[in-house]
């Protein structure tokens, strides 16, 4: 299977839980299960190659021109996290099936699990830095969603913004210093980068960007001093916190550092921050653990210590350390998803997750109790679990460790951080399974049906086998991983008998006093908790605050709702960039010469201007201005016209028409006057504004006619295959429907969207409220017209109807060759048919044409999409067209285009759109008392003279 | 020409950029379709002027105007059309809503006191 696919497996996967959510909560968890099984399948076909050390790549070009491409590549390191991630994902959405109340919208949590499940394959499968970082944010934004799914608690809405906070910071960071990287390589491309060690360590810029790499990693994998969002973000459901922060995404910064192993590591930077980090992390989240009361709290505080334990390791920088790391990263998988699941039964069976108010579960949950011990067990390093073996090789890597220049301080702390993770890996056990049954649980509890327990059974099943046959089951696995990490090959032999050497007395060292610990519990915690802590919360919301504040501030000083103000800083803004550009930049000589003004040009300037300047002086008076606007566009058609643009004269003309309509419509209905409100030196200072803007676009456009292009135009290109190429003569209409359909495919489906939008609005408006109240009580401020209907009117319309609609087809189908087009008869037939309105009313022509102006849009965008759908079957890219002679008898050859179906769907939406927007504010003329006429026109030339009205 | 054009875009975006520092929305609406006419022609001139030589592909043609600039300009009207449109129903529904027309929310509404019975 195609990587890419396996990659947007998940996202597809995603649009399917909330529509099949309707068939019941039992589909839509197999829909999604079997989305995320066909993904996990994808990965397994691909296993045996690359565990014989085989690279799978797939590689699709998106930007090249950013070195932004869809490349993803596929070795051991990708492939154990991947299998990590659907495996996972799995065992959580069958959990999550059963823990889900059935109140809780689940069709929105699996979509939600499914985004994020497709962010971090993508991740983990991308061999593009940028694609990985858009990924990499995808994470963040998904577990956001996921965090704060339960929406009504305060506590996951708090959580899911501080992670979100600190997640996105580092990952702004991340992308910054992986920029850096690709410069200094010259490329994006994973697979490039990790050949460049040399170049990289050798530069400058390195440690820039491992700095803000690491920052990205850390914050990502819960670090010292960011590991304070972890614990928060677990007021998450519990799903969510085995999913995100045991198995995959707390783990995503861990294989960003494997991934960036070989080129960033083996440098004393590398050492120093990323085995010092791991150490103090791996040491203060294992003694927190011991001391919090709450089941998921603990398991958050153990899993910032075990990151903190594998981040250590790859900081160690060599080919052991790496390889225990990932046999680490595995093993924590396994026995902290089963934990968080087990968390998760007891606090949906019990009611509470306080191990002060549990204890003696193993009589009442004794299922639970096994799954849980197995893999508690694990977690503190007891033989022969799988937890025991990566712990015992990482006291054994921590004894070869110098730092600086000492030898017993890492294997002393590391000892110390095991000594705490027996500690409360014992409490878990010890405080809420053993000892007496007691009787004020919150709620009496049981164990779950076996969906429940199945997914955290089967983890410890996997805790146990692997414990017992490390080599068989994992050790091709870690082999392939170590391999992609460090770039050489490495046999992994685990036992669990090393000999008397000094990690098994640091074993039994921890283990010992670990369970001292446990013992003296009671002195320990009231001491932890007589001894000053800094609250973490406390600090994240006092930076937090007061940046909040001060961009409230600025947002609330720029956007104070006047208006006015922001097109008034918005003119300035844009006019201060034109003069610095005007001052720093270089402008050449003209090199075009005048075009030679003649007297018909210059009468139409002097209308134009004269009509501009009118508007300035009488804009108050809001119809004169719909007179002097027409006059401005008129003469700007009749410019288009005469300088060799005929298509443009067409189009603007009819949308003159369409526009001075729509505003007289709007015009019934406001204030025929604008008040004069501002002050002389408001009007001023505007006038000064607008007069600058006039003078620079003016200047600029000047300019720039006045010389040749700075670079070669594409027009050339264009000229030249508009006929061999697009089969039409008229190059603008070749351009619209071929060169750039897929432009012109969107801009109708803008277009359409605006009707529907002001129809939408009419809709609103009319719904009641306020605005229909104000309609329903509409007086009018004019005089009524004597004849509404003019008879003349209506007859010259119905005359020229079927003309024009001939007119329409006309244009239409010569669009190709001569000026015209499906916008411009689309135009022409809309202005035809609001005619029949203007003439006979509302009421007469809209129970005469029974067209649905609504599925007018939707027929043109679909044939204009199934026209470039079409082009798909003959093997071609979206809309491309393809033409054709025709030879019928008695008339000349003809052309077929492909390009006139897309053509029609111009047509047809153009029409809709226009129609309907016109149509919908006729309907609020109608609520506010325009009487319906039943008749063409209100005076009958062959009946009485009463005319016949309707409401 | 050149003069012409120039100064006729010159003249419009001023009066469009005066008409939309005003507070009612009708001269806001028609201060946009004044700056709509000018940005159109803008990046009309842009392809550079030519007389008589229009983008129909003919053996008796001498030459060809740039075609490009026109086919923007063409999308543009009518999209310019639709965004009027819209525009204009917020305005007619913003003044049925609360009878007034102003536009800057900052300042008292006044009217919308006087239109209220």
């Amino acid at each position: 299977m195609s990587l890419a696919l396996i990659a947007a497996l998940p996202f597809l996967g995603a649009l399917l839980p909330g529509l099949l959510i309707r068939a019941g909560r039992n589909v839509c968890a197999l829909v999604t299960g079997s989305v995320t099984a066909l993904a996990l399948l994808g990965i397994l076909l691909h296993a045996p190659a690359v565990l014989r050390g085989e690279v799978i790549q797939t590689r699709i070009e998106w930007l090249p021109a950013l070195g932004l491409d869809a490349n993803f590549f596929l070795d051991g390191l990708g492939m154990l996290f991947a299998g990590l991630i659907l495996g996972i994902g799995l065992l959580i959405i069958l959990y999550a099936r059963f823990y889900l109340s059935s109140k809780d919208p689940m069709g929105q949590f699996y979509t939600y699990l499914m985004l994020f499940q497709g962010a971090m394959v993508g991740i983990v499968l991308s061999d593009n830095i940028l694609l990985l970082l858009i990924f990499w944010e995808l994470t963040s934004l998904s577990s956001f969603l996921l965090i704060g799914y339960w929406k009504h608690l305060p506590e996951g809405r708090q959580g899911a913004r501080m992670a979100l906070t600190v997640t996105g910071a580092g990952g702004l960071a991340m992308i910054a210093g992986m920029l850096i990287l690709g410069n200094i390589v010259g490329s994006y491309d994973l697979t490039v980068i990790l050949d460049n060690k040399e170049m990289i360590q050798a530069s400058e810029w390195y440690f820039p960007a491992l700095i803000l790499i690491l920052i990205g990693a850390f914050t990502k994998s819960a670090q010292f001093p960011f590991h304070f969002w972890l614990p928060h973000a677990m007021a998450a459901p519990t799903p969510v916190s085995a999913y995100l922060h045991s198995a995959t995404m707390v783990k995503a910064g861990l294989f960003l550092m494997a991934r960036m192993w070989p080129v960033l590591s083996g440098t004393p930077e590398w050492f120093y921050i990323v085995a010092t980090t791991g150490l103090i992390t791996m040491v203060l989240g294992a003694v927190i653990a011991l001391f919090k009361d709450d089941l998921k709290a603990l398991l958050a505080f153990s899993t910032v210590s075990h990151l903190g334990l594998i981040t250590m390791l790859l900081g160690f920088g060599t080919q052991e350390a790496a390889m225990v790391a990932i046999f680490h990263i595995i093993n924590h998988a396994t026995f902290k998803a089963a934990l968080f699941m087990s968390a998760g039964i007891v606090d949906h069976e019990a009611h509470t997750r306080d191990i002060k108010r549990l204890g003696g579960l193993r009589h009442l949950m004794p299922v639970t109790f096994a799954i849980v011990c197995i893999a508690a067990l694990s977690m503190a390093g007891i033989p022969p679990l799988n937890g025991f073996l990566s712990k015992e090789l990482m006291l054994e890597e921590a004894t070869h460790t110098v730092w600086l220049g000492n030898h017993w301080v890492l294997p002393a702390l590391a000892t110390i951080g095991a000594m705490f993770s027996v500690a409360y890996s014992f409490r878990l056990i010890g405080h809420v399974f053993l000892g007496p049954v007691r009787d004020d649980y919150p709620h009496k509890p049981h164990d779950p049906g076996f969906g429940m327990w199945a997914a955290p059974a089967l983890l410890a099943v996997l805790v146990v086998a692997i414990g017992l046959l490390p080599n068989a089951i994992v050790g091709k696995l870690v082999e392939a991983t170590t391999l992609a990490v460090t770039g050489e090959a490495i046999v992994v032999n685990i036992y669990h008998w090393h000999g008397l050497v000094p990690a098994f007395y640091m074993s039994v060292i921890a283990i010992a006093v670990g369970a001292l610990f446990l013992k003296l519990h009671k002195p320990l915690e009231a001491a932890w908790l007589s001894a000053p802590r800094p609250e973490a919360k406390a600090i994240f919301d006092a930076i937090v605050e007061p940046i909040a504040n001060l961009s409230r501030r600025l947002t609330d000083w720029m956007h104070d709702g006047a208006i006015t103000r922001y097109m008034a800083i918005a003119v300035l803004a844009i006019l201060a960039a034109g003069i610095f550009a005007y001052e720093t930049g270089a402008i050449g000589r003209a090199s075009r010469t005048m075009t030679p003004i003649t007297l018909v040009p210059f009468i139409g300037w002097v209308l134009l201007v004269g009509a501009t300047i009118a508007l300035f002086a009488f804009h108050r008076d809001r119809l004169l201005t719909l007179v002097l606007v027409g006059i401005v566009g008129l003469m700007v058609s009749v410019a288009f016209a005469y300088l060799a643009a005929p298509d443009l004269a067409l189009t603007q003309i009819s949308v003159e028409v369409a526009t001075v309509i729509l505003l007289l419509l709007a015009l019934n209905f406001l204030p025929k006057q604008t008040p004069r409100e501002s002050t002389a030196g408001r009007r001023a200072r505007d006038g000064i504004i607008a007069g600058a803007a006039g003078l620079g676009v003016g200047g600029l456009i000047f300019a720039l006619m006045m010389r040749e292009p700075a670079f070669t135009s594409i027009a050339e290109y264009h000229l030249a295959n508009s006929k061999p190429g697009g089969g039409g003569t008229n190059v603008v209409n070749v351009i619209l429907v071929d060169f750039r359909g897929y432009d012109t495919f969107g801009e109708i489906i803008v277009l359409g969207i605006a009707a529907l939008v002001i129809y939408a609005l009419t809709e609103a408006l009319l719904r009641g409220g306020p605005a229909n109240d104000r309609l329903l009580a509409w007086k009018p401020d004019q005089k009524r017209a004597g004849d509404r209907h003019p008879l003349m009117l209506v007859v010259a319309t119905r005359m020229i109807l079927p003309i024009a609609i001939m007119v329409g087809a006309y244009i239409f189908l010569r669009g190709h060759n001569q000026p015209g087009g499906g916008f411009i008869a689309g135009l022409v037939v809309a202005i035809a048919t609001v005619m029949q309105y203007m003439a006979s009313g509302f009421g007469w022509t809209a129970a005469r044409q029974r067209i649905d102006y609504h599925a007018l849009i939707g027929y043109g965008v679909m044939i204009a999409g199934a026209c470039g759908i079409g082009s798909w079957f003959a093997m071609r890219p979206f809309l491309t067209s393809s033409f054709g002679y025709v030879y019928p008898p008695f008339v000349d050859k003809f052309e077929l285009a492909t390009a006139a179906i897309f053509d029609v769907g111009v047509f047809l939406t153009v029409v809709g759109a226009v129609m309907l927007a016109l149509a919908s504010i006729s309907r609020i003329a109608i609520r506010a008392g325009e009487t319906v006429n039943l008749e063409p026109f209100d005076i009958q030339p062959d009946g009485p003279s009463q005319p016949q009205e309707g409401r | 020409m050149e003069f012409l054009v120039a100064s006729g875009i010159g003249m419009m975006t001023a009066c469009g950029v005066y008409l939309i520092l005003r507070q009612r929305t009708f001269p806001v609406i028609v201060g946009l379709a004044m700056l709509s006419y000018a940005v159109n022609v803008f990046i009309f001139a842009s392809g550079r002027l030519a007389i008589g030589l229009p983008p129909l592909i003919s053996d008796a043609a001498e030459g060809y105007t740039d075609p490009l600039t026109q086919a923007l300009v063409l999308t543009a009207i009518v999209i310019s059309f639709g965004m009027t449109a819209v525009i204009v129903m917020m305005a007619l529904g913003s003044f049925l809503e609360t009878g007034s027309d102003r536009i800057d929310t900052d300042e008292p509404d006044t009217a919308e006191q006087e239109s209220k019975p």
